[in-house]
């Protein structure tokens, strides 16, 4: 399946992913009424390293511990192989925080339920809008081994 | 064509069908439980007393699930003997199956420890199942004081599930201290201190000694009058149609990293079993959903012909009583490094140069990367550990590290 890939060594740290993201899950079709003066949330977030920048977000392990922990039935990985989660089927008992490798699974802004990259299969984007805005291309979205 | 048989409905049950038929489409699968649901998450019953999910929601695998894994049920039917030579189970109908492979996925059941006058007590309840929630939710009412004996994870998330449904709530427990079993002091004294502070009473370093049909006569001398009773003293692996037909158990069903029990073509998966803890050492049965899911899983695949080993087994738990949350794993053994500060409370225990566990309570954003290097038993020397301890994050391991996870599949 396609797949979001990080090269660290193209990423400048703008950060600017994790505020494409947080519009593209907003519901909103203006970026500035979507953001503006509001604490975002997003699902990809980039972090600062020494000497180094790179983007985290869910990797849709083949075989997802978060899937298998989830003690609700509310994570679950689609045909095509996404990582969904169902956020009516959540209790917020974020043990799927607890078990993910990547720290890539978070309260949402609330903090009742758990989220996570679904590679914009949700939102009006349709694809990642994370890997489409990045300036230096150092998010991908593409087929590899 | 092969014969499966499962005994039990949950967790382990289910992730051992989904291994099954991971590489056998056509094998005949005969699911019987004693439970008439469909299955459920067990642990969310708390959440549907606290009114974050309801039944339907708490559907752990969707409506027409048996049916695509071409699984029969056998539902409100009690498995009552294993024949391990003839490899039958006779069930409580009067039929007998046989099987070609049979996984024992029994679960647990509340403990209950003998107590004088326990048995005048009318309004008695256990918080295990789905029907001790509907029962719950059916008899309390809000003029209800409600005594619950045990302050371990299901004492509390029962506490959690009724106190805005009764009038006042008290948690019982022989400890001196909370959630002993995942805590340290420490770590006890903040979430209890949370806890009073929404209204939950404590009765610690105490035991009930004597019951009368509505009041508890404590160890101390106190009197504790009650409307209901909660029993959440602790829970017992059900280990008696695996050790009746003679298959080694101790605590719990013994088994294999292969999830084979010591009976020829008889599994063991979840509560009822015993894991290897890797933190510990030791083999214990390790109660907890997500190794439910893990043996279930490799004994299903193993049940099927397939080969894989579960050898990563630890204690892990993620708790979270009215908002507050808290995460831990592992053993608190070794240097420790503690931070607490803003209400947030951190505690990471390291030995032979492995992070061994970890408490954390508040903050507990990421807390996965530290349950990997447990897991994984990930040598401190390879990461930046000065940088993990403030807060859990991937800059902190090798570029190669990252390489291998960010640009290929994982």
């Amino acid at each position: 399946m396609k797949r979001i890939y990080v090269e660290e060594k193209w990423c400048l740290g703008c950060h600017l992913c994790e505020y494409e993201c947080a519009f593209a899950n907003s519901g909103m079709t203006d970026m500035v009424k979507a953001l503006k003066g509001k604490t975002i949330h997003p699902k990809i977030r980039v972090e600062d390293g020494k000497n180094v920048h790179f983007a985290v977000n869910c990797r849709h392990c083949k075989d997802a511990i978060c899937v298998n922990s989830c003690i609700a039935g509310a994570l679950s990985r689609s045909e095509s192989g996404v990582v969904e989660i169902d956020r009516n089927k959540c209790v917020g008992c974020f043990t799927c925080v607890l078990v993910c490798p990547y720290g890539a699974v978070m309260p949402d802004g609330d903090g009742h339920v758990a989220q996570k990259c679904e590679l914009c299969t949700k939102n009006l984007c349709g694809e990642p809008n994370c890997v489409a805005h990045c300036p230096n291309r150092a998010i991908v979205y593409e087929e590899r081994d | 064509m092969k014969r499966y048989v499962i005994i039990g409905n949950s967790t382990a049950a289910i992730h051992a069908v989904e291994g099954i038929r991971s590489l056998d489409k056509e094998g005949t699968i005969l699911l019987v439980s004693d439970e008439t649901h469909f299955t459920y998450g067990r642990p969310l019953i708390s959440y549907y007393l606290y009114g974050k999910t309801d039944e339907e929601h708490m559907k752990y695998r969707p409506s027409d699930w048996y049916e695509v894994n071409g699984v029969q049920t056998k539902l409100g039917v009690r498995a009552e003997k294993i024949d391990a030579k003839e490899k039958t189970v006779t069930l409580s109908t009067g039929e007998t199956v046989g099987y070609d492979k049979l996984l024992v996925a029994t679960g647990s059941r509340p403990f209950v420890p003998p107590m004088e006058g326990l048995d005048r007590v009318e309004q008695s309840y256990s918080f295990m199942t789905m029907d001790d929630a509907l029962r719950i939710e059916r008899d309390f009412v809000k003029t209800d004081n409600v005594l619950v004996i045990g302050a371990g994870l299901i004492g509390l998330k029962c506490v959690e599930g009724i106190l805005s449904r009764v009038n006042s709530v008290t948690a019982v427990d022989m400890a001196d201290r909370i959630l002993p079993s995942i805590l340290d002091e420490e770590g006890s004294r903040i979430v209890q201190t949370y806890l009073e502070g929404l209204g939950v009473k404590f009765c610690l370093s105490d035991s009930a000694v004597k019951f009368e049909s509505n009041s508890a006569t404590m160890k101390s001398g106190k009197t504790l009058s009650f409307d209901k009773l909660v029993l959440a003293v602790g829970v017992r692996a059900n280990i008696e149609l695996v050790k009746e037909a003679g298959g080694a158990c101790e605590r719990g069903i013994c088994c294999n990293e292969k999830q084979e029990t010591s009976l020829a073509d008889v599994y063991a998966a979840g509560d009822c079993a015993i894991s290897h803890d890797i933190t510990a050492g030791v083999d214990r049965v390790l109660a907890l959903l997500p190794n439910a899911a893990f043996q279930g899983r490799t004994a299903g695949v193993n049940m099927a012909g397939g080969d894989v080993s579960f050898d990563q087994a630890i204690p892990m738990n993620a708790m979270g009583l009215f908002g507050l949350h808290m995460m831990t794993a592992g053993v608190y053994e070794g240097e420790v490094y503690k931070e607490h500060k803003d209400g947030n409370y951190k505690k990471l225990f390291c030995q032979d140069g492995v992070l061994k566990g970890f408490i954390l309570i508040g903050d507990v954003s990421r807390a996965g990367i530290y349950t990997s290097l447990i897991r994984n038993r990930t040598p401190l020397c390879e990461v930046d550990f000065d940088l993990l301890k403030t807060r859990p994050q991937l800059a902190a391991f090798s570029k190669t590290y990252r390489r291998e996870n960010f640009t290929k599949e994982v």
